[in-house]
Formats: structure tokens, sequence, C-alpha cells
């Protein structure tokens, strides 16, 4: 693996060029200046590193919130109406500069449901392979950071093609893959650094790794069965204070579910996609009336187990989270992700208590 | 890259309205391609989407059997906006077919054995595919029992059908309604569960059940058949749940780490002993 020295000049420089063909999308302060977010970055203008992580994980730039799937037209006179076609646009490549390293390990989690041996998802598969992801190393993680111990890190160069990992006076860049050799070489960033940069990234990750204060443990997850762990009286605790808002799915980097909706105006519309969340009740209601999914409980429970369970023993993976602790931060009734982690991993059962 | 979320263009080529309350109806549709009729390779068990444009997609098990070419049939309840939109449609109407979609009743491990069907109200549908896919290649089955009961006999599907089934010697059919008052009535009166009963074989390691119906119908079903001693590894059904994009992508139909529409419709009830009650 090459490691490259890029100036913060050089950076700035390479980013401009980048952004003559490429869509560059980067962190910037909203403007109400309270947090990050990823944009598209517009000719000249520069990502802001001075930023922990985005408020909104990045997850849009390849799964957007909302996409058009077929078009139509209802006009009897139009020979093919009522018939749904495909909409044939080709993603624009795009490269996204400062993604943090748990963000981008939280595609890898996603591409196992949208790129199965069955069937492949075309919009995520095209607008993904269409993504070259240029990462940022965390030096100083939130205090809600938990990624160490949830299969991802701090430089962690999962599903990253780049890592850029601040030193005095710029950066050192790992080149990961062969997307990132072309995005190193198309912004003319060549120079290599010294033998010992490996080791000095190393170094620098050992000591962000030790950083990271929050932890969880998943050892008995897979152990266990999941009935056993669906059945435990603590769900009523965990789910007393949810008021069902979506905020942890809306936020979070591997949440990928969604609802298929058909717009129409006048004669001509699409079918789309919409993000969609186990938390609402409309989410699993029958068109009978029954909701196998009918009280609260059921749908804490079901996003809990969704990710540390039932995806663990899908997949024979790691969980379905790479603790970016968004979810921590923003839930409006502090329903914490590494608690019910805890619970569902303890291995003796004792009294419920949720303190 | 094949977009699996792209429906077969079709034209509906005839509409029957099976029940009394009019709510069940069967469509059936031909592809406007005739090359997409040969992607279209399904066994009985599978669903499909059919999808309205500008109204959506639902997800209704195929009526129509595989030994039965050139058309496809659905028979839909008239629910929510996409099968209320489809019951004003008429004859030559266009609109899209997605699928064949999730598993089927297990045919390999059925074959040289006894199968019993035990169906209520309109959950028929895929045990009349099933049916007259046996029908057609009787040679691979042993004995084949049907138990199909409806409210009254106004609200059982596929009338003519299953009155030539009883004419036959090679299957046993067991048609019964909750209650009637109708003299002509010559067939059985009694709940599902009482002529399952009365009626189903007793268990074999050579005899499978198919159970398909309301909830309420599957509740008392289950302690007849514990009677019989049938396993639960022998005991087949179907289930439905909400879906979306019927090929396990979406998310929405999850029992557990299950898919409905891709790990299912068809589990065993040994399975879903062990799957949360979720559906």
């Amino acid at each position: 693996m090459k490691v490259l020295k890029i100036t913060k000049e050089d950076l700035a420089k390479g980013l401009d060029t980048l952004n003559k063909s490429f869509r560059l999308i980067g962190p910037v302060k909203d403007k109400d200046e309270e947090f990050h977010n990823f944009e598209e970055l517009g000719q000249g203008e520069l990502p802001d590193f001075n930023f922990r992580n985005t408020r909104l994980s990045p997850k849009s730039i390849v799964y957007p919130q909302s996409e058009k799937m077929f078009e139509y037209t209802l006009d009897s006179n139009d020979p093919e109406h009522d018939i749904l076609i495909e909409v044939k646009k080709e993603p624009s490549p795009q490269v996204v500069v400062g993604i943090r390293p748990c963000d981008a390990k939280a595609f890898s989690l996603v591409k196992l449901n949208f790129d199965t041996p069955e069937y492949k998802d075309p919009y995520w598969l095209r607008r993904f392979e269409a993504t070259t992801l240029l990462g940022l190393a965390c030096h100083n993680p939130c205090s809600s950071c938990f990624c160490a111990s949830a299969g991802s890190g701090p430089f962690n160069t999962e599903s990253l093609d780049m890592l850029l990992v601040e030193e005095q006076g710029g950066y050192l860049a790992q080149v990961l893959t062969k997307k990132g050799e072309e995005l190193a070489h198309t912004a003319g960033w060549t120079d290599e650094a010294g033998s010992d940069a490996q080791k000095q990234i190393d170094t620098m990750k050992e000591a962000a790794e030790k950083r990271i204060k929050s932890q969880i443990s998943t050892d008995n997850l897979k152990n266990k069965l999941d009935m056993e762990i669906y059945e435990e009286p603590y769900w009523e605790d965990v789910s007393f204070s949810c008021i069902n808002c979506g905020t942890c799915t809306y936020l979070c980097p591997t949440c990928w579910c969604f609802d298929v909706q058909d717009e129409t105006c006048g004669n001509c519309g699409i079918r789309m996609r919409n993000w969609d969340s186990c938390m609402y009740p409309l989410f699993s209601l029958h068109g009978s009336g029954h909701n196998p999914r009918g009280e609260k409980l059921h749908r804490v429970r079901q996003r809990f187990m969704h990710k540390l369970k039932y995806y663990v023993d899908k997949y024979d993976s790691g969980i379905q989270c790479v603790g970016c602790g968004r979810c921590v931060n923003h839930c409006p009734v502090n329903i914490d992700i590494r608690r019910v982690c805890e619970l569902m991993n303890r291995s003796e059962v004792c009294p419920v208590t949720t303190e | 890259m094949h977009n699996p979320y792209l429906p077969y263009p079709v034209r509906i080529s005839d509409i029957i309205t099976e029940t009394e309350d009019r709510n069940l109806k069967t469509f059936e549709y031909v592809f406007i391609n005739p090359e997409d009729e040969e992607k279209f390779d399904y066994q009985p068990g599978q669903f499909a989407e059919l999808s309205i444009a500008g109204k959506g997609e639902i997800p209704i098990g195929i009526a129509s059997s595989p030994v039965e070419k050139g058309f496809l049939k659905f028979t839909v309840n008239k629910v929510g906006l996409v099968s209320t939109h489809l019951h004003n449609m008429k004859v030559g109407d266009v609109m899209g077919v997605r699928g064949p979609l999730g598993n089927w009743y297990p045919w390999d491990k059925m074959e040289g054995k006894n199968v019993v069907i035990i169906g209520g109200g309109f959950a028929f549908t895929t045990l009349r595919s099933s049916i007259v896919y046996m029908l057609a290649n009787r040679e691979k089955f042993k004995e084949i029992h049907v138990i199909y009961g409806a409210r009254t006999p106004g609200m059982l599907l596929y009338v003519d059908e299953l009155k030539e089934w009883e004419k036959r010697d090679d299957i046993h059919m067991h048609i019964t309604v909750d209650a009637t008052d109708d003299p002509d009535w010559k067939y059985n009166t009694g709940f599902v569960p009482t002529i399952t009963d009365q009626k189903a074989p007793p268990a074999t390691t050579d005899t499978y059940a198919i159970v398909c119906g309301p909830p309420i119908m599957i509740k008392f079903t289950q302690p007849v058949l514990d009677k019989l001693k049938y396993k639960h590894d022998h005991i087949i059904m179907s289930l439905e749940n909400r879906m979306k994009c019927g090929i396990g992508i979406c998310g929405h139909c999850n029992i557990g780490r299950h898919l409905v529409c891709k790990d299912g419709p068809v589990f065993t009830l040994d399975q879903l002993n062990k799957m949360p009650k979720e559906y």
C-alpha cells in the first residue's frame, strides 16, 4: 500500500482539480454555524475539516432520501400508457472527501442488503460504484463514539479508497484501492511519504483508539437464541420512553428500509422510493387493519433486534452498527444503543434494572 | 444491470366476480411482450406484485397454475388503494406484474407423498394453483385431500372447479360452509377445524398438510392437526405481511431474521415455532 504526503496547499489544489471532473461532496458548516453536514462543493469551495462528525450521516450520497425509480404516463393516446419506464440516467462520478471511517464502513454493511446473489439493487449499486470515498481519520472522537468496539474504528479503512491522516502541516494519505490511485493521480498528489510513514500512522491510530472511552460488548450475541433475547422482560423498560419519532433511523448510517410510492401530476407521474422507518406503525400495518408490530415495544425491539441480532445471524457477521453515536446523541428521550446492547449481550439473567 | 423493480407490462384479459359480496374478483392477465411469459417461470405457492401506475403495487398469491399456459390469474380482495382501483378496472386495461416472487410449497419433498390441503376463505388462491398442478401431475402424488371452507356457499372461490373436482375419484374433496339455509347445499356444514377433525387422514411420515386461511381458522386447526399427530415439519403454511419490494431489500416484511417475501411466504410450522409471532 502506498502512502503519500500531501500538504494543505496541495490538498486544496488537488480538490480544486477534482471538482472539475467530479461532483465533489464534503463537510461544510451549516448556515447557522451549529453543525456540519455533507454538501456538494461549488467551484473553488473547500471542505471544512474542523468537525468531529456531521449531524446527518452521509448515506444519502449513495442512497438518497427520495429517489425516482420509474416514469409513466396515463395518457391513453400514448402507446406506452400505464407502463412503467426505467429512468435511464447514469449517476455522475462523485468524490466524498472527509468522510469518517465509521460512516464509510457503514456502506459495506449496507451493501450486503442491496447486493445479494439473487437480486441486485441497481440504484444503490450504480451510485456506489460511481462514488470514490476519500476518508479522514479521527484524532478526536466524540464522547459518544464507540466505533472501536463496534467493528469499526477511528482509522478503519473498509469501503474507503483513500484515507487522509492529518499531521503537522498536512496529511499522510493511504492509497487503498485502484479508485484511490486514480483519484490521487487526477488530483496530482504524487509525493510519496518516507518509509516510516506507515509506522507513524499506526502510532497515531493506536493513540486515537485509546481516546475512545465508550465501548460495547457483542461477544455473546451470536450464541444466544433470538427468541431468548426477544422474550426478555427488559424491552418494556427500554421502550417505555420511546416516542417513535424515527430520529434514530433517519440519522443512522446503516438503516436502509424504504417505502415505494407513486406520485402523479396530471397525466404523468413517477414511482419513487423514500426512506422508511420501522419506528412507525404504518411500516408493518396490514390492509386488514391487523398490525404485527402494533405496539411501540414491538417496534423498538425490532430496531435493536435487527441491528444487534438478526443481522449478526443472517450474515454471520458483526453487528449492523458502526458506533457513530448519532442515535445516542440525538434521541430526544435518551435511549442509548450501548445500554441496550449491554442488556442483550449479558450472559446471565439478572433482575431488570434500567437505573 | 437487470432492474428487479420493473414490472412486466400485462393486459387484463378477463375479470370474474367470485363471491356474492362482490369483494373478490379474479383477474386474468396476458403478457404484452410474449417473451416475458417465458421469464415468468413460477411454482405453485409463489406470489407476484400487481402494479398499477399511479397507485402502487400489491403482493398477491398466484392463483393460476404453471401447467396452465398463456395467462396468469390472481384473485384479489378489495381492501386498500390499489385493490380498490383494480376492482374498478376493465378487460383490456394495461398494468404490470412483477415476479414470480418468494418460495413455494415443497413440491420436491411432497413427491410420492399424501397431500392434505386445508384452506379457508379467500386464502384458497395458491391452493387452487397447487390442486391444478397436482391433478396435472397426478402420478407424482399419493392420496390428495382438500378441505376448503367459506362462510356461505356464495363466498366460495372457483365454485365451478370445486364441483368438477368433487366428481373426480382421484381427489377427496371436503367442501364446507360455516352455515347455510340453502336447501340445495349438498356438501358439508361446519367450520374448517371441525371438518378437518372428521375428514383429514391420520398423520403418517408420508403425509403433508398445507394450511392456508384466516388467523382464526389457523388458530383452531392447529390443535386438530396436533390431535391427529401431524408433525410440525409436515405442516406447511403460507404467510402474509406488509411488503414493498418483494425481493428482500426494503425491510418491511421481516419476521425475525427471515423476510416473508424472499425466505417465505411458505414456512413449516416447525420453522414458525422458532420465530417471533410478527405476522
